[in-house]
């Protein structure tokens, strides 16, 4: 589930986002947390001290709409009390706040207890002692002066309004989760986390024919710092637009879709009917998402999130066959949780388990699923797969996606030479609308740009186009992927999943991929 | 102290204000308590107890603008916020688009509050969601679900003497009922300001009812039926219509834009059986009687028997196109008509009974084109019954096309959008030609 845009919390200047609160008070109150936790008789208990820093930037053309910056810091208990989890929160951040919120999560627990119920069985976890883990940034985007953000947004604007743009807003958000985790367990976990998206919207409105039409720019919101607006020729893939991996040029990106926006005005609206897709990275990643992403998360196969997000056709048994096939043999498909530029990067999760990689469709085949603390016994595996996350200190962890993504393919492959080979096709580039099932079998997805291609060759623009497939019959259609070349990540800054619902920021990468003969919609429609 | 009374949030914004050396300063404070439980599997999974508070500045020089906000409330820390606001407001950009903080104005109380949903405890969760558990381990199903409870005030006073109060209750709750071979799902939802009118059990057994007729769906082909849509269905369906934002219509990229420009205000633009209005003293649906700008809310038709009543317009846009400023819906009552369920059944020869839908997202705003599906029991109709349960569809159509192509309307009642969890008022209703375009396994 793909929401809007994330809120603030609460507005703080620059100054104050760059202080940090002392690893040595937070291990004060997570002790006093975790002691009073255990004397009204938990048997665990985990405790996140968060302090997590927003900032956004929205402009419209020629003006900014608001600055804000958000501050939210304060405390989550998490406990185990009569074999039932128990959670409350608070940001009275005293000794005597940490004993009294420990001592409502205990009584939680044990109201819910009464209930019935399997008691919890958690995966052992071994303590790691007082650790630290940051992103890998080289600028800290809350240390750039509000002005000079202020003013490359504004410089985007005048570009796209110069170029005939009817509407243009840009936006600039950056994120900063200064998170401490400590637990019965024996771990102290320090991390650092950033954060950040930059994004545009361009409108051409036709008045006289009361229609309009919209385009997104080509960045991805990323887990690095303000070093993402620096432009590098090195991270560029050219093409029929430019696109983007670990560095954006916004400037050149607003031109270069101004002139697009142009031309998806005049395209032609396509033909319903069968193609042969070629799928951008910069569109791949949300149909990785929804189609792999969330069916291979343990709690919704197990029925965890079966009131709100639904469950998942990737039932045990398939898992357990050893021989679903769940796509082509090209399909090959790990999750992540360290890579570098990603959303979901960090050392440690939510619970204290220290990140990894491994692997969850295998030559097509499903071979494994994500899971936490107190699943993992159920897939058989003897520790978690580190995929706890809570979105705030308010909020508790739950099983939330690593970044998942599709290998690049081993032969050596390039977009032209995949396009060449192409009778009737349509290359997207870019996500659009999204919409899937309960189970994740049945899908529809729009995207930002349509190439048509015929007799492999690129002969213009299509609109009104979404395709429509089912999840194993897409996958097991899908016939090459091109090399690591080409290799990018996409991603969501806000997935929600639960209830009430979390938001969390997760990226997909894969190289340009095909699949063979999906069944295309056109979505024109008229009002009387 | 997350929920402060109506004086004492003023006594604490009176002191913040008396640190404001701006030209303009506004000051918000806000705090929420209440708690949830979620369970699956016939057990509780997850469950909370959360409470927050928090101030909000933001002082004004002209144009330009500050906010700055905290969660401490020593004197020291209000202070401080305060001058860090203004600190802000000296180093932003003008914004042509900010408006003078409004004057002194009266409200009417609004009747948003209720003291017993504001005394539930995690004990009182439990046993609400122990009721709804003894029917489904008694139905042999397996319930996941989902019950919330919140207390929320929010109250701002101005510098040139401003004040609004407003202190408000609600529970929600909603369950998923399934069998265990995964061939049967049902639902119900639920959503109060007062919580002595929640059955979970009743509604565990509608959820429950829903499942076990579900069992057994049968593929038929998509395309153009009639539909008869529970509110549940019908209010998600809806949602997305419900800002009736004068500016961007205007700006010519919302589906009220009027071809060759303006927009459609005073068009018919749906069937006559469609009106829709807000009313802050709805006593099914009560709402703040304040809105953005300070603005009072009162009773407001915005779709009066299918023509465009009313558009909303902030105080910026109002004043540059020369009209009165009129805050956005507070709730939604869409009024019904006197057709129940069973007569509308009744009344079909070939259609489709849906429960629920789900996963709706834009896919034209120029038509609002929605995507989405039906899930939790889809029924098919012939010869006025209910002849046997259908796998669910994936469906590509507009609520404004779909408002054209009514039938018939049902009672309104409370219900709860199954994604943002807001409530509504809207009746069943039923509707021809509703396109259906691929069939979906999930169950």
């Amino acid at each position: 589930m793909l929401p809007g845009l994330p809120s603030l919390g609460k507005p703080i200047d620059q100054e104050a986002a760059l202080e940090y609160v002392d690893v040595k008070i937070k291990k004060e109150l997570a002790d006093a947390a975790l002691t009073a936790a255990r004397a009204k008789g938990a048997t665990y208990a985990d405790v996140r001290i968060g302090r997590y820093l927003n900032q956004a930037i929205i402009t419209r053309e020629n003006r900014v709409q608001n600055v804000g910056s958000g501050e939210s810091y304060g405390v989550g208990i998490r406990v185990i009390a009569n074999g039932c989890w128990g959670f409350a929160a608070t940001n009275q951040m005293t000794k005597e706040g940490m004993a009294a919120t420990a001592a409502k999560a205990v009584a939680v627990a044990k109201a819910n207890a009464k209930i019935g119920g399997k008691p919890v069985e958690l995966a052992p976890q071994k303590g790691y002692g007082e650790v630290s883990w940051k992103t890998p940034i080289e600028k800290n985007a809350f240390e750039v002066p509000i002005k000079e953000k202020v003013d490359l947004l504004l410089n985007a604007n005048g570009i796209a309004m110069a170029s005939g743009a009817s509407f243009v807003n840009s936006t600039l958000f950056a994120i900063n989760e200064q998170k401490y985790f400590a637990s019965t367990d024996g771990s102290y976990i320090d991390q650092d986390v950033h954060r950040i998206y930059p994004n545009f919207n361009i409108s051409k409105v036709d008045r006289a024919a009361g229609s309009f039409e919209s385009i997104r720019g080509s960045s991805s919101p990323k887990g690095l710092g303000y070093e993402y607006m620096t432009p590098s020729d090195a991270e560029k893939v050219t093409g029929v637009v430019t696109r983007y991996k670990n560095r954006y040029d916004l400037l050149e990106d607003i031109k270069q879709m101004s002139r697009v926006a142009s031309e998806k005005v005049v395209s032609k609206s396509v033909d319903p009917g069968k193609y042969d897709l070629v799928l951008d990275p910069s569109h791949l990643w949300l149909t990785i998402h929804e189609s792999v992403g969330h069916p291979t998360e343990l709690d919704r196969v197990l029925g965890y999130e079966a009131n709100f997000a639904g469950t998942s056709f990737l039932t045990l048994d398939k898992w357990k066959s050893k021989n679903f096939k769940f796509g082509s043999e090209h399909v090959n498909i790990v999750g992540d949780k360290l890579q570098y530029g990603s959303l979901g990067a960090v050392g440690y999760d939510d619970e204290g388990v220290k990140c990894g990689k491994w692997d969850i469709i295998k030559d097509g085949v499903l071979v494994n699923y994500q899971a936490i603390r107190d699943q993992a016994h159920i897939i058989g595996l003897k520790e978690s797969q580190g995929c706890c996350y809570a979105q705030s200190w308010n909020d508790v962890q739950f099983q939330r996606m690593p970044n998942v993504s599709l290998q690049p393919g081993k032969t050596p492959l390039s977009v032209d030479e995949m396009i060449k080979n192409v009778a009737k096709g349509i290359y997207i580039i870019g996500d659009g609308s999204f919409s899937i099932d309960q189970q994740r079998y049945n899908f529809q997805f729009g995207g930002q740009m349509f190439y048509e291609i015929k007799e492999g060759k690129i002969v213009g623009m299509l609109n009104d186009v979404s395709y429509q497939a089912n999840t194993q019959e897409f996958w097991n259609s899908c016939v090459a992927v091109c090399d690591e070349r080409d290799y990018r990540m996409g991603g969501s800054f806000n997935d929600g999943k639960g209830q009430p619902s979390q938001s969390s920021a997760v990226s997909h990468g894969s190289s340009t991929a095909r699949f063979n003969g999906v069944n295309v919609i056109n979505t024109k429609r008229k009002i009387g | 102290m997350p929920i402060l009374s109506k004086e004492e949030a003023q006594a604490l914004l009176k002191k913040v204000l008396s640190y404001s050396k701006a030209e303009e300063c506004e000051v918000s404070l806000f705090g929420s308590d209440g708690g949830n439980i979620r369970y699956a599997l016939n057990a509780v999974s997850t469950a909370g107890d959360i409470s927050t508070t928090g101030l909000s500045v933001t002082s004004a020089y002209g144009k330009k603008s500050g906010s700055a906000n905290i969660n401490e409330f020593d004197d020291a820390a209000l202070e401080r916020v305060v001058r860090r606001s203004e600190e802000l407001a000296q180093l932003a950009p003008e914004n042509p688009e900010r408006e003078d903080m409004p004057g002194p104005a009266t409200f009417k109380e609004s009747t948003t509050y209720n003291p017993k949903t504001a005394a539930m405890t995690p004990e009182s969760r439990a046993e609400l969601v122990a009721k709804s558990l003894d029917v489904t381990k008694k139905a042999n199903l397996s319930a996941a679900g989902f019950l919330e409870n919140s207390t929320t005030f929010s109250a701002v006073m101005n510098s040139k003497g401003f004040f609004a109060y407003n202190k408000s209750t609600d529970v929600i709750f909603s369950v998923t009922t399934r069998n265990d071979a995964g061939t049967a799902s049902g639902y119900a939802a639920r959503g109060f300001t007062d919580v002595s009118k929640l059955d979970t059990e009743s509604a565990t057994r509608v959820a429950a009812m829903k499942a076990n007729a579900s069992l057994g769906a049968r593929a038929i082909e998509p395309g153009k039926y009639t539909v008869i849509l529970e509110p549940v269905a019908a209010t998600y369906m809806m949602e997305n219509m419900f800002r009736f934002d004068a500016r961007s219509a205007e700006e010519g990229r919302s589906f009220l834009s009027k071809k060759g420009g303006g927009t459609r205000l005073g068009e018919q633009l749906m069937d006559e059986k469609v009106t829709i209005y807000s009313d802050p003293f709805d006593p099914d649906l009560p709402s703040s009687t304040w809105g953005r700008d300070g603005l009072p809310r009162e009773k407001t038709v915005w779709i009066d028997k299918g023509k465009v009543a009313t558009l909303s317009y902030s105080k910026y846009w109002a004043k540059k196109k020369g009209v009165a400023p009129q805050p956005g819906p507070g709730n939604i009552i869409m009024m019904g008509g006197n057709t129940s369920l069973e007569e509308m059944i009744k009344s079909t020869e070939k259609g489709i009974l849906v429960s629920r839908l789900w996963y709706i997202r834009m896919v034209d705003p120029q038509v609002l084109l929605l995507t989405g599906l039906t899930r939790d029991g889809t029924f098919y109709i012939e010869n006025g019954e209910i002849k046997f349960p259908v796998k669910n569809f994936r469906f590509n159509e507009s609520p404004v096309i779909m408002l054209n192509n009514l039938e018939a309307l049902g009672k309104p009642e409370r219900s709860i959008s199954v994604e943002s969890y807001q409530s509504y008022m809207i009746p069943p209703m039923k509707i021809r030609d509703f396109t259906f375009s691929s069939l979906s396994d999930a169950v």
